[in-house]
């Protein structure tokens, strides 16, 4: 009795789980097979599902429209951001792992704020102010800028990681005459190790993403990916084939990043709220 | 051991990160703060002048600075409780034992949306939307549907940021409430499961508890990043048609960068942060009484 009902709900699952996964990917199948078309092909109505694949868009532009110079720029800034992130933001959850001192949780709940603050909220003054400094249109300004959110991932994430290191471990060196700087240099900072790669790639993934920030304060020289790909947009006859192109060499790293990291995309998008 | 760490130790520790923060959070937090209280515009900056709060009243009374806050309350109202739903329904799908290997690479396939481009979003949503050429309307075309103009109508516009809010953030909400609901002790889930048959009820009495914190969680982010959706929209639309699709951020970006009214686009800014951080304050004091 029991059994044909279980197996027909066992159906049901089996098919909303279809369902749902085809609901996530479809768009990217959708992104990839137009950045493998023709303009010809990709303007044809009603779309085409089965036509004969090119790369011609990725070559053109890679080699003619100055995304590959936008790609070496979105790298230089994230991997820039994400190592500052991860040389000031590692001693600093450290210390708000293992040291007691007044105003400890009021930094705490300062640090989260952050990830409150709309981009739109600082892009301006900083615009102004970086044009002051002759800072715009420089990798510096975005580096500089993206720490508001890198910085703070980087904190909590490895805050959490250093807890869950015995401290004994640190006992034992303290005895032994070892410095605080010592104990977590040459201790602590090992074996937050995993920590640090679960905060760096987050890191990664949201600079390499960020829009605001980028297309205000680097016009030219210093334009990153995402404000490249949004360039196309502008004139009369839109080369789908070359944006969808462009979209995927942005989200092709994004995306393999996220996978290795998918336990801990959670966490980091919550801050730590959800573990 | 951690008393006897001294007040040196505990500077150079911290000292490098908070002043990383205060130089690029807080300084130009301060610097839009004295902004707001100016006439500054970008294109007649010789004619800049101190104007007190004249900036913030007329953001307070301004008819298009509300009706981008209606619109954006308005996405929040409708998309975000679909979110819960929809994702309440993937966390208790994939939270239940059996068919696992199918389970993990639904999990793997709910990080794609979460994890594209926010800009990507929106260029893929105008190609797939395409009146002529997109796919969306082809297949609506297979159910016997007319060819929707989704971009250049003003209503089908906000329908289409919903449909992408939806798309980019259930898997985010459903992969946060199937961490909440893997807190719930399992003997506890087990004897309920044994009492009851209702998939309801013991969502009801006993998984919803679990839930809250995780719940609470999901409404403060969801709250902060929809005040703060700019990419999608803005790539998608630019914010049209009209102002059909002009979110709060990207008002204010059109206030400060295309009509170059820095002051006034800064007042706007402030204003929101404090609606931002009021809206946090209020959620974390009304839910966690709730809890304890």
């Amino acid at each position: 009795m029991a059994a044909p009902l279980q197996r027909r709900a066992l159906w049901a699952e089996g098919l909303l789980l279809v369902a749902i996964c085809l609901f996530c990917i479809f768009p990217f199948y959708w992104m990839v097979t137009t950045s493998l078309k023709t303009q010809v092909v990709a303007l044809q109505s009603p779309p085409a599902w089965v036509f004969t694949p090119t790369l011609a868009n990725y070559w053109e532009v890679l080699f003619e429209d100055k995304v590959g110079a936008s790609l070496i720029n979105s790298i230089i800034v994230a991997v820039c951001t994400t190592a500052l992130a991860v040389i000031l933001g590692t001693p600093a959850a450290y210390a708000l792992a293992r040291f007691e001192f007044r105003g400890k949780q009021d930094l705490w709940f300062w640090f989260i704020t952050n990830r409150f603050v709309s981009p739109v909220v600082l892009a301006f003054p900083v615009f102004l102010i970086s044009r002051e400094l002759g800072l715009r249109d420089t990798h510096l300004a975005l580096i500089l800028m993206y720490l508001t959110f890198t910085l703070p991932i980087v904190i909590w994430i490895c805050t959490d990681q250093f807890r869950s290191i015995p401290r004994e471990l640190d006992e034992a060196a303290l005895l032994e005459g070892a410095s605080q700087w010592r104990i977590f240099r040459s201790i602590c900072l090992p074996l937050a190790m995993p920590g640090v790669a679960v905060s760096s790639i987050l890191s990664f993934i949201f600079s390499w993403n960020e829009l605001l920030f980028a297309y205000i304060l680097a016009p030219k020289a210093a334009k990153t990916a995402p404000a490249m790909a949004i360039t196309f947009m502008e004139g009369y006859d839109v080369p789908y084939g070359k944006i969808m192109a462009t979209s995927t060499l942005i989200v092709i790293p994004v995306l393999i990043f996220a996978l290795i990291a998918s336990k801990h995309l959670v966490r980091g998008l919550t801050m730590g709220a959800v573990k | 051991m951690t008393a006897h760490v001294r007040r040196k130790t505990i500077v150079a520790f911290l000292g490098p990160a908070v002043a990383a923060l205060l130089l690029v959070g807080i300084a130009p937090l301060l610097y839009a703060v004295w902004k707001s209280l100016h006439n500054f515009n970008l294109t007649k900056q010789a004619q800049t002048k101190f104007v007190g709060l004249s900036n913030y009243a007329e953001v307070l009374t301004d008819l298009s600075f509300w009706q981008a806050m209606g619109r954006t309350a308005t996405l929040f109202l409708i998309s975000v409780p679909i979110q819960i739903a929809l994702g309440l329904l993937i966390a208790i799908v994939l939270h239940r034992p059996g068919l696992t290997l199918f389970k993990t690479l639904t999990r793997l396939s709910l990080v794609l949306p979460m994890a594209t481009t926010y800009a990507v979003v929106g260029l893929l949503a105008q190609v797939m939307l395409n009146q002529k050429y997109g796919v969306v309307n082809q297949m609506l075309g297979w159910i016997g549907i007319d060819p929707i103009n989704f971009i250049g109508d003003p209503t089908n516009a906000f329908i289409a940021v919903i449909i992408w809010d939806i798309w980019q953030w259930t898997p985010f909400v459903a992969l946060v409430l199937l961490a909440g609901l893997s807190t719930v002790p399992p003997e506890i889930e087990e004897a309920a499961q044994l009492e009851t048959k209702s998939q309801w009820l013991v969502l009801r009495y006993v998984q919803l508890p679990f839930l809250i914190p995780s719940l609470v969680a999901v409404l403060i982010l969801r709250t902060a990043d929809t005040l703060k959706l700019f990419d999608m929209p803005f790539t998608m639309t630019r914010g049209g048609p009209g102002s059909a699709t002009e979110f709060i951020a990207v008002l204010i970006e059109r206030v400060g960068n295309r009509q170059f009214d820095i002051g006034l686009a800064s007042a706007q800014a402030i204003i929101m942060l404090a609606i931002t951080i009021f809206l946090a304050r209020l959620y974390i004091r009304f839910f966690y009484r709730e809890v304890n």
